[in-house]
């Protein structure tokens, strides 16, 4: 028996479970981490998994921290690997202290050991095989006798997990039993043989009564919804696909008129993402709130029409969840590494509002945010989230809606306004915004132009002319400018105490760098903080650039994309900005941060 | 895209339609396309039809893509909302816009470059969607803007300007949209006015994806002696397979046709088509049959016209999706969101 951990473990370690894909983990590593939530524990789950859909290697990493840290850490307390291919593997990663559970129903080779950790063998295999019926059963139910055996070694409380299987079974109730006999086996089987609970383990706290765990695509359909968006187009690639899912599936309760069957919205998948966003386009310039999910190859490929947007000045709205590039890339890891194609995607002078959510909470607001601004620029908005934020659940502050909202559509003139009106002139800068009125098809015949992505003036006509074709390109820039007091902006954590240091970052990082910050403090290390949420960037982006000397620039690609876009768009001198990259396609951590920030520093000190 | 005005001066004896309006209500545009182009005959044709059937101009969204053919949109229907959109991608934007406001008509105007070719993907999907709209190609077998290079419609054999001998095979966009389920495939010759008007009014009211071929000459790069898509070649071997008459609702058929000979096909707005089999052995209800009949006259080297096949009956993308009646682009704010005692509903899940 290796050294007992120190006591402060409690509420405080991380589970890995390594399996394989297609073996029905999945729901039982998602029981155990809500049973932990429901007993009021701060937790996150990340899910490390194949592009495949049946017998690779797959992981998920379950954090518990009692102070609230979602963002991925770097060691493992207890590993449940139920994966012999990645056997040798799991156990080399487990910390020095930690634990290691294993299906002993067959005997492992006696040089897969190790002396500083505790290795627990469960014969899981057996036990199914003993107690349940079929093939299918026996692999699903080997999951469920870990958790149970897991609860015990933890010390969770089997009323919580009782609750959920009730839940998640409500219109199955053999399956309850046959689940909640499973638990029993392991929990039973871990009581009678092992020192139960282990040190690492849970006590009930009351930290998530105000949360839910939600994953970022669910809650970016969602604010789809609640934006009042009613057309989506989209075709299918990860890791954006169960935002559309989430959309349908919110809308299919939603939005269905009972009695008719008839449905408020319309989803398109469409042949192709050049499809897709075109779809987007027509709906919103015909007056609808539309949308579409997809990632990075996505955005290769709806560029043209990207650009189209931009010149014709049509909204839209668009969420890259990013994914590892370049090219297909690592389609099921992480990276925050679209800055660059979308801030310009499309040929000529070409540049998109970006949106930078950090999290599912705030994929939510900003989905609601993004058509509004869509609509107020009549421009496309991309929403840059990422695979971390899309597909893992995170602990969010309950979400809120106020009922006063009323979507902003922006600048349409109605029937009646034009019926009243001499003439109308679709690109004509009326109020010197760089925002023209635009019209909505079949609402009345003066208010009608030609939509083109050829040179027009700014009647709507098409022109060749230098003059009239510069008018418009130069106007679009004073939208842009427009644009950049309109969105959300950047957030300020000011350091304890007195620094010259800053950091900026943004997205998916945020929880790394909270982490990181804290734990730099204690070793009396200050940073401002800047989280961006929005390009262009705001007064208060320039305003920080300025008042620091050295500023870290954390994010999670090869090619330090804010950096270079805070040095092209933001003005800042690039010698003060210090690129922190992260881009091997796993989560950020806290470590990661600290590590880059620590050499940087130290090379400061030698130069 | 013109950029010179249209004088707008009208004869105060102009016949008008029940709208009050006359034809020139339904012009565009002065047309910037070569003197002779067989876009232009087209241009007509739809201003006549919709005039005709007394469209209310701003009902109608107008949507191209590139090329000759998808400039011109601009030259008619001047009240109309347009989208001159990218290469090969129309169907697209019309497929978003007819999903935001599916009572508005959608007149799709391309090439063959533009569907055939960059676009045959879009333009296969819309047919499969069944998308209420109607999609003209004018089909001159060679890229005019980019001067002469032939098209994937090029017939095998063809020459260009040049003197270049098209070896590949045509694709042939009827039978492409027999093939791929469109409802309502038409083929005609911009020179036939009277046989592509009633086509083109047809078309505006059938729900669902009405195509219409129309082969339209290109007077500059493909009118030559050895072009298969020529004026002169395409009157040689121009055949009518069907003559179609249009009739608004409540009209009457005329009894002028014989039993036997003359279909009766119902539209979904009370109007009908009433086609006049000129081959016995073609069904132009029937899809099979008038894919061998398109096949076995294209072997003979003819131009077979006239609407090849119909069906009514098929659901559009909005009947197969169970979309509501009011236009998603008008529906109710409190029928959209769900509020804040809703979310809290929904979150329940998620604890």
């Amino acid at each position: 028996m290796a050294e007992p951990q120190a006591p402060d473990r409690i509420n405080d370690f991380v589970i890995k479970l390594a399996n394989v894909n297609g073996t029905g983990s999945a729901s039982a590593n998602s029981l155990l981490m809500k049973a932990i939530f429901r007993m009021g524990v701060p937790v996150a789950g990340k899910n490390y998994f194949p592009s495949n859909i049946q017998g690779l290697p797959t992981w998920y990493e379950i954090r518990v921290s009692r102070d609230g840290y979602v963002a991925r850490a770097s060691h493992v307390d207890l590993m449940v690997a139920m994966n012999a291919e990645t056997y040798a593997q799991d156990l080399q990663e487990v910390s020095p202290g930690g634990y290691l559970i294993y299906d002993s129903t067959w005997p492992r080779s006696h040089q897969l050991q190790r002396e500083d950790i505790t290795i627990l063998g469960i014969p899981l295999s057996k036990i199914c095989n003993e107690n349940f019926d079929g093939v299918r059963a026996r692999i699903l139910m080997k999951n469920v006798v870990y958790v149970g055996a897991v609860a015990a070694l933890l010390d969770l409380d089997l009323e919580v997990i009782s609750g959920l299987l009730e839940q998640s079974f409500a219109r199955k109730p053999k399956l309850v039993e046959a689940n909640q006999q499973a638990i029993r086996m392991g929990f039973d089987y871990a009581m009678q043989h092992f020192q139960c609970p282990l040190p690492c383990r849970v006590e009930a706290m009351d930290k998530t009564a105000d949360m839910v765990m939600i994953d970022g695509n669910t809650a970016a359909g969602l604010g789809c919804v609640y934006a009042g968006a009613t057309v989506g187009a989209w075709y299918p690639i990860t890791p954006s696909t169960s935002l559309m899912d989430a959309y349908k599936s919110f809308c299919a309760r939603l939005r269905v008129d009972a009695e008719t069957g008839e449905r408020s919205y319309c989803v398109i998948q469409a042949e192709d993402e050049l499809a897709a966003i075109g779809m987007v386009l027509g709906a919103n310039w015909n007056g609808a709130r539309a949308f579409t999910p997809t990632s990075g190859p996505g955005i290769s490929l709806m560029s043209e029409f990207l650009g189209f947007g931009y010149f014709a000045e049509i909204p839209a709205v668009l969420f890259d969840v990013q994914r590892v590039g370049p090219s297909t890339g690592m389609p099921t890891r992480t990276q925050q590494c679209d800055i660059l194609s979308c801030a310009y995607a499309s040929h000529g002078d070409t540049r998109h509002v970006l949106l930078f959510p950090a999290n599912p909470e705030e994929c939510f607001y900003l989905a609601v945010e993004a058509f509004d601004l869509a609509e107020r620029l009549q421009t496309p908005v991309l929403v840059l989230s990422d695979l971390d934020i899309g597909m893992n659940d995170w602990m969010c502050p309950m979400l809120q809606w106020d009922d006063e909202y009323r979507p902003d559509r922006g600048k349409v003139l109605d029937a009646e306004t034009l019926e009243n009106m001499d003439e109308f002139w679709r690109y004509d800068d009326v109020d010197g915004d760089g925002i023209c009125w635009r019209t909505l098809p079949g609402d009345h015949p003066r208010g009608s132009y030609f939509t083109r992505g050829s040179g027009h003036n700014a009647e709507g006509r098409y022109t060749e002319d230098a003059e009239e074709y510069q008018a418009v390109v130069d106007r679009l820039l004073r939208k842009f400018d427009t644009a950049a007091g309109l969105v959300p902006a950047a957030i300020e954590t000011p350091a304890r105490s007195a620094t010259e240091l800053g950091l900026i970052s943004f997205g998916s990082c945020d929880g790394a760098i909270r982490e990181a910050l804290d734990l730099l403090e204690a070793e009396g290390i200050h940073l401002h903080y800047l989280r961006l949420r929005a390009f262009p960037f705001g007064d208060e982006v320039r305003s920080f650039l300025e008042r620091h000397e050295q500023i870290f620039v954390v994010e999670q690609n090869r090619d330090a994309q804010m950096r270079q876009l805070l040095i092209s768009e933001g003005g800042a001198r690039p010698e003060k900005l210090q690129p922190v990259l992260h881009y091997d396609g796993m989560p950020i951590g806290a470590e990661d941060v600290i590590e880059g920030i620590r050499r940087l520093l130290a090379q400061g000190e030698a130069a | 895209m013109s950029f010179m005005p249209k004088p707008r001066v009208a004869h105060p004896g102009l016949p008008r339609n029940e709208l009050g309006l006359t034809r020139r209500d339904y012009e565009g545009g002065m047309s910037t396309l070569c003197a002779g182009c067989g876009h232009d005959s087209i241009t007509a044709s739809i201003i006549q039809a919709c005039f005709e059937l007394s469209i209310a101009p701003h009902r109608v969204a107008k949507v191209s893509g590139i090329g000759c053919s998808s400039k011109t949109p601009a030259y008619f229907l001047s009240a109309s909302h347009g989208f001159n959109s990218v290469h090969g991608r129309m169907p697209a934007v019309a497929t978003g816009a007819n999903a935001a406001n599916q009572d508005l008509h959608y007149i799709g105007v391309s090439g063959d470059g533009d569907s055939l070719s960059i676009g045959l993907g879009q333009f296969c999907h819309a047919m499969r969607r069944n998308l209420n709209m109607v999609y003209i190609i004018e089909n001159n077998g060679v890229y005019g803007l980019t001067k002469g290079q032939f098209s994937a419609s090029a017939d095998v054999g063809s020459k260009a300007k040049k003197g270049e001998r098209n070896e590949q095979p045509p694709i042939d966009p009827a039978l492409t949209a027999l093939t791929m389920g469109g409802t309502f495939v038409a083929r005609s010759f911009s020179g036939d006015k009277a046989q592509l008007v009633p086509l083109i009014k047809a078309a505006m009211r059938h729900r669902g994806f009405a195509l219409i071929d129309v082969l339209s000459p290109c007077v500059t790069f493909n009118d030559h002696e050895d072009s298969t898509k020529s004026y002169a070649f395409t009157r040689q071997h121009y055949q009518p397979a069907v003559h179609t008459d249009f009739v608004a609702p409540a009209t009457e058929i005329m009894a002028e046709y014989e039993a036997g000979e003359s279909i009766k096909v119902d539209l979904h707005d009370g109007s009908h088509i009433v086609l006049r089999k000129v081959s016995p052995d073609h069904d132009p209800t029937d899809r099979a049959s008038a894919y061998a009949f398109l096949r076995k006259r294209q072997k003979a080297g003819e131009h077979v016209t006239g609407l090849l096949y119909v069906d009514g009956s098929e659901p559009d993308m909005h009947m197969l999706n169970h979309t509501v009646q009011v236009p998603l682009n008008r529906l109710e704010w409190d029928t959209l969101c769900p509020g804040s005692e809703g979310l809290g509903a929904i979150l329940a899940r998620y604890r």
